[in-house]
């Protein structure tokens, strides 16, 4: 049995453990729900966004577009979204391994923009090919930024070091609850099964169909890119949160189990010296 | 809707709700020329192009510079989607007007390296900011 002063400064220390995980899971709840309200106010915008160009889609039915063929490239872009620092539980995990669990992509077919660290640093081991990585947008994500990122891609797209864009990241559904989703941005995929019949009015546009999806698809992209990033943020904070939760509780539970230990150790050695006492005593009478 | 005289007016970022209101206008540039929306409009979507919008919220007229997006107009409503727009009193005209000097002079310089398109673009910005302010 561990003596009663290893004992204690096991406990000691799970305690300083907990303190610092209570006090982290404190800090991302905050964080969370600032993020939280953030990715509501951008969803607005984003779910007009998508009715309007989904609603154009529909229309212009099957047009001939680079947008929506996709190019003849084999190369795949990827923009990973990740977290920077660790300790959010499966949070980063969950996202590479969309990459390198998928069934039918090849790793020399990819091309990762990443935004996080973490994402770089585990795909970078397995050898993907890094592009770009972004850690201090994912800090605190900008509309700027997404335009930015998305201006790149659709021109490295238009000369042809790519036929696909695709977007990896955690969906944020609410506060316990967050999704890895892997989604294509381009070619955009026409819905036109999801049309709504006729109670939509006939849409004019002013410039003409194909000159509008030229102007409407990269904003499409770019306000895709902006909400991704606001939902991941959302969810990294939720991850933390209940990661910290978790290490708080079994750090609760590592406690009182050794609190138990060390209160047997105390008896066990009270009544030793006692009955030493007491042999001593009969010894001499 | 309750009566033709108003629109109603919703613009969006992606940041926040930029307005949302009964006007009985909205006038805005777009890439086919300006545009001003009485209630009745037929169907419409257009593209924003730099420049000032201006609408009458029954208090008053309200101007603001709009960089760029664009508008889903219907006969009762109009939803303008603003990937950057700003209050005149957001606007820091110091700077616009360094922004206009620049891209003016990088339009005037002839460079063949120089961005045209990016350089209008941000000529025109520029301009719309000046301008609402004035």
């Amino acid at each position: 049995m561990a003596s009663m002063r290893d004992i204690k400064r096991r406990k000691t220390s799970i305690q300083g453990t907990q303190q610092i995980t209570k006090a982290m899971k404190l800090v991302s709840t905050v964080k969370l729900q600032r993020a939280k309200a953030n990715a509501e106010r951008t969803k607005v915008y984003f779910d007009c966004m998508y009715e309007t160009v989904n609603s154009i889609l529909a229309r212009v039915g099957h047009v001939d577009h680079r947008y929506l063929n996709g190019g003849e490239s084999q190369k795949k872009a990827v923009i990973v979204i990740t977290s920077n620092r660790g300790l959010a539980g499966g949070y980063n995990s969950n996202i590479t391994k969309l990459l390198t669990r998928h069934e039918t992509w090849k790793k020399e077919d990819l091309v990762i923009y990443s935004l996080g660290n973490k994402g770089r640093d585990t795909l970078n081991r397995n050898g993907y090919n890094i592009k770009e990585n972004l850690p201090e947008v994912i800090d605190s994500p900008s509309y700027a930024d997404a335009m930015d990122l998305s201006a790149r891609l659709l021109k490295a797209f238009e000369e042809g070091e790519f036929g696909e864009i695709h977007l990896a990241y955690t969906s944020f559904k609410n506060t316990v609850s967050h999704e890895p989703k892997l989604i294509k941005l381009l070619p955009v995929e026409s819905k036109e099964d999801e049309s709504k019949g006729g109670a939509e009015a006939i849409m004019e546009f002013e410039p003409q169909d194909t000159e509008a999806l030229d102007m409407l698809i990269p904003k499409y992209i770019t306000s895709l890119i902006y909400g991704a990033m606001m939902e991941a943020v959302a969810s990294e904070n939720g991850a933390r949160m209940q990661a910290m939760d978790n290490a708080t509780s079994n750090a609760e539970e590592m406690i009182s189990d050794l609190a138990l230990k060390y209160n047997r150790a105390r008896q066990g050695s009270i009544t030793q010296e006692l009955t030493e006492i007491i042999a001593g005593a009969e010894a001499l009478g | 809707m309750a009566d033709n005289h108003n629109i109603h007016l919703r613009i969006i970022t992606p940041d926040r709700i930029f307005f949302e209101g009964d006007v009985d206008m909205v006038e805005f540039n777009t890439t086919e020329g300006e545009i001003g929306v009485l209630p009745g409009h037929i169907p419409l979507t257009v593209i924003v192009k730099p420049g000032i919008l201006v609408f009458n919220d029954g208090e008053e007229e309200k101007e603001a510079a709009l960089h760029s997006g664009f508008a889903e107009i219907l006969p009762d409503k109009v939803t303008i989607l603003a990937e950057i727009i700003e209050w005149p009193e957001e606007i820091d005209e110091q700077r616009a007007e360094e922004a206009m000097n620049r891209a003016k002079e990088r339009i005037a310089g002839h460079n063949p390296e120089t961005d045209m398109v990016r350089a209008q673009a941000a000529l025109m910005r520029a301009m719309a900011r000046i301008e609402v302010l004035k």
